[in-house]
């Protein structure tokens, strides 16, 4: 077994819900075998002892930045990012230049994924040609080109127009395409600067209230009542957003959330000295709105948490605060804000908050139509992530791999810390360090649903 | 200045001895206004960048006196001979200043927070002159000047604030400082031309300019701009006028007057009436040469060594 | 900082006695007291230009103006002494054509004496400055020299000179001593 891979010893989250002390033995790019005491000749051990070993992380909101503004990101810097942070999978916006929104961007978006070769990186499409909020985007087209995009959204602005919303709604019910909603109501929202409130009005900048928020989430969620729609709402913000989502779900609905590691670990007071690393849209909230997204962490409204990675460059954010770009990078420090700001302090438990980052937005995105369910079971494509969930240590700007700095946890102490990363099966990651992209990268394209079924197929073989 | 002795950036940053002390300065400095030779030597070979990236004639004059009667040597560098008009960053601007040798920078500027950003890229003092909706604290400590001098003391006093609150960062300065000093303020204005939360800023609210009236001992006149009625902040300057200014029939109707203050320019006929304005102009063009006092005080103390060390 | 006294070297009488002897030397040099001024150097000279006036009022019978001079912002050394609060300058005068005497506790570098100079010549053009010190010290760093000495005192430049005056230390007295 030449390029087979024995991780021994970890706790593993063999199924959604429970880790249990387990090997995982990976080879050809999908699992061999996961259990206990697990004996092979493998090429290379990883020690895993003490350490968890879960599906890859999935982000399902980040902005890679290519094409078009590859001075702050672009796939290549992104992706290594991403496995240094834990994650294997990556939905990217479609708020480039141009806009991701025909076939023809999305695939190669999608291609620079593959010459990269760490992760997967799947983009999401434009609601709207350009951006702009008035004519549709070919759905259909972006669904069944080799991106296989499946999420919408005009995210980074919102969509304006209620009933251009609608219609999207209706024609991605039709074409089984999910609307991701940056649920903003501008005409509240107009220049704004940081959260409404006490300290808008303490350090003189225009304040964006929760009702921007919550109008447009209340407005989408009416609307994808009304259509039928598949809707996912990005970065909840406020306790309102929480409450209206709490409510379409007794009423029945499917609706699903994200919230991001900057909305639950830091809130508006943190501004007092105008750092721009700290502007972000939604803005950092009251403490109320923390405790509220803490409490539908765990009581399970809020589905999955997103890192909502925005570079930007040093002049973007060396600069007048009000003139600064929104945006927070996040791929590599949104694990060990999950470890120590939910888990930790017990909001979460360790298995809930890996659902939340893998197998609950993997499924959100459909991802099974890959053949992926990130779940570490035999036959399943081998994307994991091992870290070690009490390892200290100190968030240093400098040894980012995106090509970006803008965060405010510089010096921060986090707890869990990424050791290996392994994407179809090749160890990309190993000892908290990039390793390189596997030569030959085996991604499953849209119309390989079957890999998977083959591949257990083989596995059985090879175990027999 | 308070948390940083080199810089004067909010007066949220002061305690109150610190506001205390810098009036108590500022009343030498008057004295000085007032000699035949209007000038000491006391900032010789200190040299001073009023860096105005928004207009302002007035304010840049009195820092511009304020230094020279302390002689220092003063360049100006306004939106309309700098290079920020063609694209150049605040940052690489003050990188420039800190390259000519300078030992404070004087910042006015449309975006708040500017100034505290602006230390982080010079090594030299940086006083700010107005940023944005966020403060003006040599406004705050020339109006308090005036309010001492005139009624002498702070301790308890009434201040009503009235007028667009909201948009106004002499008010936010004023509201911090009357509270440091025991003074007791009052904002006067419709709730659209407050900001939310204004009270925990520690200051009481009412709709009322009659009630204002009434209580107070200092009546503060904002300027209210005509632009607010396109934000639909207020119906119009009329109506303004109607409810919150300071008409002949509101003034006369007053039996206790209170000292009438105005950060200036006034706008006759709307937030005051001309013939009220004439009766009450030696207050207002007294705060503007407490303006030059209290700013030889702030740029004496940043940079003769005045307190601390 | 804070000074530790060594020796007394004038007590109450001996100041007392001191600041009549002055008031003598100026009527006697500038031949009476017309269009005399004393201005004192905050904080002691004030009020030792006040006593000399007194003594002047008492001998010779005629009132002489008093002002009080802060030379804070005429300093040479501001950027590095880190001055204490600033006082105020009070010369409700003219001083054109005066004769002026300046009045100090105790010249020492000289240092001081210029930055009043300096003050005072912005509010106006004295037609003579002379300089009354209760202690001359000696260690000049400037061409001064005081016209109306109360006391020449030899000291080294570690040592300190301190005059205590009845308004400000409730006692006259002069010490000499070290900084402690």
């Amino acid at each position: 077994m030449a390029d087979s891979v024995l991780i021994k010893g970890g706790s593993a989250l063999l199924e959604p819900g429970r880790l249990t002390q387990a090997d995982v033995l990976v080879a050809d790019g999908v699992i061999r075998r996961a259990g206990k005491g697990v004996r092979s000749q493998a090429a290379r051990v990883i020690d895993a002892s003490g350490c968890v070993v879960a599906p890859g992380l999935v982000d399902i909101h980040a902005h890679l930045r290519e094409p078009g503004m590859e001075y702050k990101e672009d796939v290549a810097s992104g992706s290594r990012a991403a496995v240094c942070g834990g994650y294997t999978t990556v939905f990217c916006m479609p708020n480039t230049e141009p806009a991701i929104d025909n076939a023809s961007v999305a695939e190669y978006v999608f291609d620079r994924g593959v010459d990269e070769g760490l992760c997967m990186i799947l983009p999401h499409g434009a609601i709207t040609v350009g951006r702009a909020g008035e004519v549709l985007a070919p759905m259909g087209e972006m669904g069944k080109c080799r991106a296989g995009v499946k999420g919408f959204s005009d995210d980074g602005s919102p969509l304006v127009d209620a009933e251009i919303m609608r219609r999207a709604m209706e024609y991605a019910r039709t074409m089984g395409a999910l609307i991701i909603s940056h649920s903003e109501e501008r005409s509240l929202s107009a220049d704004g600067q940081m959260n409404e409130g006490y300290y808008s009005t303490f350090l003189g900048l225009r304040g964006i209230p929760p009702e921007s928020e919550e109008i447009a989430v209340f407005r989408d969620i009416r609307l994808a009542e009304k259509t039928g729609a598949r809707l996912h709402l990005a970065h909840l913000s406020t306790a309102g957003s929480v409450a209206l989502v709490r409510d379409a779900r007794r009423r029945g609905m499917e609706v699903t959330c994200e919230v991001t590691p900057h909305h639950f670990s830091l809130d508006e007071s943190a501004l007092m000295d105008y750092d721009t690393n700290l502007k972000m849209n939604p803005p950092l909230r009251s403490r109320a709105d923390i405790e509220a997204l803490l409490e539908g962490l765990s009581d399970g409204t809020i589905d999955a948490i997103a890192t909502d990675h925005a570079p930007h460059a040093p002049h973007e954010k060396e600069t007048e605060f009000d003139v600064a770009e929104f945006g927070v990078v996040g791929l590599e420090t949104c694990l060990g804000l999950v470890m120590s700001r939910l888990v930790e302090p017990g909001v979460l438990s360790l298995e809930d908050a890996l659902g939340k980052l893998t197998a609950v937005p993997a499924h959100i995105m459909e991802m099974e139509r890959f053949g992926y369910r990130a779940r570490l079971e035999e036959g399943e494509p081998a994307d994991i992530v091992v870290f070690d969930p009490s390892a200290e240590w100190t968030v240093d700007p400098r040894t980012f791999k995106s090509r970006s700095r803008n965060t405010p946890y510089a010096g921060w102490g986090l707890k869990g810390k990424v050791t290996h990363t392994l994407f179809r099966g090749t160890v990309v990651v190993a000892d908290g360090e990039l390793v390189g992209a596997p030569e030959t990268a085996t991604l499953p394209a849209r119309d390989e649903a079957s890999t998977a079924s083959t591949a257990r197929a083989e596995g059985t073989k090879a175990k027999g | 200045m308070g948390n940083d002795h080199r810089h004067l950036l909010a007066i949220a940053d002061l305690g109150r001895e610190d506001i205390i002390r810098l009036l108590d300065s500022a009343r030498s400095f008057a004295e000085v206004s007032a000699r035949p030779v209007k000038k000491v030597p006391a900032l010789r070979g200190h040299t001073i960048v009023n860096l105005f990236l928004e207009p302002s004639t007035r304010t840049r004059m009195s820092f511009e006196l304020a230094a020279k009667r302390l002689s220092a040597d003063v360049m100006n560098f306004s939106t309309s001979t700098s290079s920020l008009s063609k694209g150049e960053s605040l940052k690489d601007t003050g990188k420039t200043i800190v390259a000519m040798g300078v030992d404070a920078v004087v910042i006015r500027h449309k975006s708040a927070g500017a100034p505290r950003a602006l230390t982080g890229w010079v090594d030299c003092s940086v006083v700010n002159a107005g940023d944005g909706m966020h403060e003006h604290p040599t406004q705050a400590l020339l109006d308090l000047f005036t309010m001492r001098e005139r009624l002498g003391g702070l301790e308890g006093l009434k201040v009503a604030i009235v007028g667009d609150i909201d948009h106004s960062r002499v008010a936010r300065s004023n509201i911090l400082a009357l509270g440091k000093v025991g003074a007791e303020v009052l904002l006067v204005a419709p709730r659209s031309l407050l900001p939310e939360k204004v009270e925990e800023m520690g200051a009481r609210v009412t709709g009322s300019m009659d009630e204002a009236l009434a209580w107070c001992d200092v009546l503060y006149l904002l300027r209210i701009q005509m632009e607010r009625v396109a934000e639909s902040r207020f119906p119009s300057l009329r109506e303004y006028t109607l409810e919150y200014g300071l008409t002949q029939t509101r003034w006369s109707r007053l039996e206790r007057k209170p000292l009438v203050m105005h950060p200036g320019p006034m706008n006759r006929g709307v937030e005051i009436a001309s013939v009220v304005a004439d009766e009450v102009e030696s207050v207002i063009t007294g705060q503007v040469s407490a303006g030059v006092a209290v700013r030889m005080a702030v740029l004496f103390e940043l940079l003769g060594g005045g307190h601390g060390g | 900082m804070s000074f530790k006294a060594r020796a007394k070297v004038l007590d109450a009488d001996d100041v007392s006695r001191v600041l009549r002897r002055i008031a003598h030397e100026i009527l006697e040099r500038n031949k009476g007291a017309v269009d005399l001024a004393l201005i004192g150097v905050r904080t002691r000279g004030v009020f030792l230009a006040r006593r000399i006036a007194a003594n002047i009022a008492e001998i010779e019978g005629s009132h002489v103006l008093v002002g009080e001079l802060d030379v804070s912002f005429y300093r040479d050394d501001v950027a590095t002494r880190r001055a204490n609060n600033v006082g105020v300058t009070n010369i409700d005068f003219d001083v054109n054509d005066m004769t002026v005497i300046m009045v100090d506790d105790v010249l020492y570098t000289g240092r001081t004496t210029r930055a009043a100079m300096d003050a005072l010549m912005d509010f106006g053009r004295p037609q003579v400055i002379q300089l009354a010190v209760v202690v001359d010290r000696g260690h000049r760093e400037l061409p001064v020299r005081a016209d109306y000495v109360g006391k020449n005192l030899p000291t080294s430049g570690n040592e300190k000179v301190k005059v205590s005056l009845e308004e400000v230390d409730g006692v006259d007295m002069v010490e000499i001593g070290e900084e402690a």
